[in-house]
């Protein structure tokens, strides 16, 4: 099942230039939340915070405090850790392009020792499944490389691959940006079903996109974020002026 | 980047909705006249009219639903399309109160004018405002103007009430004039009907400029407190 996550005066830096600006947001378990706002704004910087992607690049830090669910991100908990319960899904599908599609699947299962291999068919068909790829792939995914797929396809084994060591939290940063309505839509409804077992945080650019799948919406501007409400009030009736100026178009 | 190309468009789709809105008040403004003078010419000038309404309605409902399918408007835009769709339609039923008005007078005509005790030119005079002021909020996107025509309905409904109580007394007292007594209490059933559709589109002004829903008596004050609970 999913978990909550708390941040409180999230602070985070590039060397001596700051990207985030005391964020504050409460994430709801089993949910999707959006995260919009124009480009360099923070929002990819706010998701690679929580499970200190961040801190992968040189000279980022970051500071204040990220619960994910009882675990304290920033305190006392190894990146791995918090990586085993936080699954992320980028912009640019990257499956291991020498591993088969099963392999794929498996691949974070059996890089941390699990070789039992009546579970791991078990685990790697339930992931694909859920995915919605198991139909499209059961006959090849031991013989056919995951980057024999198309977009749409790989960025589905992708989630399958997050989804297969049982992340609590689901992170995905623009899912959809490289792929055709058609793939889009399927990862729409994918989000949909995925939230009955984890959390999600979606970056996102496309602004239906968000209102479609997202129960709650953070709009970010230059490193602060502005509003954080329900989806439905946010691109209906916003309450601050830059987050409408913003989905309206009147900049950005 | 600011979307200049839809926000002409939206200015486009405002200057068209307030053209249908010349000609609806026009339209009110013609039937009441031609009621207090019985002039057939001014009758005639509103059923011709009609035509032009109708079209008029078809155009701007064509032109909000390519912005919804192209645009996809969100936020105050979003509120502003849906209004303005709301507002035509209720511009379209105040050109058939007009009509109705316009086809009650050219019954009356034919009949021996009658004295009776209802002041339908004060109605139609209190009518004719509630439609100009809610255009007028429309134009200058204030809400307060709006809230003014919600007011203004009470106001027309007594009058409609009072009428009916005078006017059904004096059809018992003057059977002579019932036709003539029916015909003005129609007319003035017509006008409370353009009142209401007034009062609907101040409510959407409302809804436009402020995100809150007032109808069926809700009124911002409550709407906002609804919305703050509900967003608790």
């Amino acid at each position: 099942m999913g978990v909550g996550i708390q941040v409180d005066k999230l602070n985070a830096w590039f060397g001596k230039t700051q990207a985030l600006h005391d964020i504050n947001m409460t994430v709801a378990a089993n949910h999707a939340t959006a995260v919009i706002g124009p480009s360099g704004c923070g929002k990819s910087t706010f998701v690679r915070c929580l499970n200190r992607m961040h801190e992968t690049v040189p000279e980022a830090r970051a500071t204040g405090r990220v619960r994910i669910g009882e675990l304290d991100v920033y305190n006392g908990t190894s990146a791995v850790q918090i990586r085993r319960r936080i699954g992320m899904v980028f912009q640019k599908a990257n499956p291991f392009p020498t591993m088969s599609i099963y392999d794929n699947v498996a691949a974070g299962l059996t890089l941390n020792g699990f070789h039992d291999r009546k579970h791991l068919d078990e685990i790697v068909e339930r992931s694909l499944r859920l995915s919605a790829l198991w139909e499209e792939v059961k006959d090849t995914a031991r013989k056919k490389s995951g980057a024999s797929l198309s977009g749409g396809q790989q960025q589905r084994l992708c989630i399958a691959r997050a989804i297969a060591v049982e992340p609590q939290v689901l992170l995905m940063d623009e899912p959809c940006s490289a792929l055709d309505p058609i793939s889009t839509g399927k990862i729409e409804e994918l989000i949909f079903q995925l939230k009955e077992k984890f959390t999600i945080v979606i970056v996102t650019h496309n602004m239906q996109q968000a209102s479609r799948v997202a129960e709650f919406t953070g709009f970010f501007l230059l490193g602060k974020l502005i509003e954080f409400d329900k989806t439905e009030k946010i691109f209906t009736t916003p309450s601050d002026k830059r987050t409408e100026d913003y989905i309206t178009g009147r900049f950005g | 980047m600011a979307r200049t190309r839809f926000l002409q468009e939206l200015d486009e789709l405002r200057a068209r909705l307030l053209r249908m809105g010349g000609l609806a008040e026009q339209a009110v403004d013609r039937a009441c006249q031609a009621y207090i003078e019985r002039d057939l010419t001014r009758c005639r000038m509103v059923l011709e009219g009609e035509t032009q309404i109708n079209l008029t309605e078809r155009e701007i409902d064509e032109m909000a639903f390519d912005l919804l399918a192209m645009q996809q408007p969100m936020a105050v835009d979003l509120r502003f399309i849906l209004a303005v769709t709301k507002i035509n339609a209720d511009l379209e039923r105040v050109g058939d109160q007009a009509v109705n008005i316009a086809e009650r007078v050219m019954d009356m005509v034919d009949l021996p004018k009658a004295d009776l005790p209802v002041d339908i030119p004060r109605m139609a005079a209190a009518v004719s405002a509630m439609v100009r002021r809610a255009l007028e909020s429309f134009i200058e996107g204030k809400a307060e103007l709006a809230q003014a025509v919600l007011e203004m309905d009470n106001v027309v409904d007594r009058m409609k009430d009072e009428a009916f109580i005078v006017l059904v007394k004096s059809m018992n007292e003057h059977p002579e004039t019932t036709r003539q007594a029916l015909d003005a209490l129609l007319v003035a059933r017509n006008l409370e009907r353009v009142a209401d559709h007034a009062t609907n589109i101040a409510e959407d002004v409302i809804f436009w400029v402020r995100g809150a829903d007032v109808r069926h008596n809700v009124t911002p004050e409550h709407a906002e407190h609804q919305e703050v609970t509900d967003s608790h």
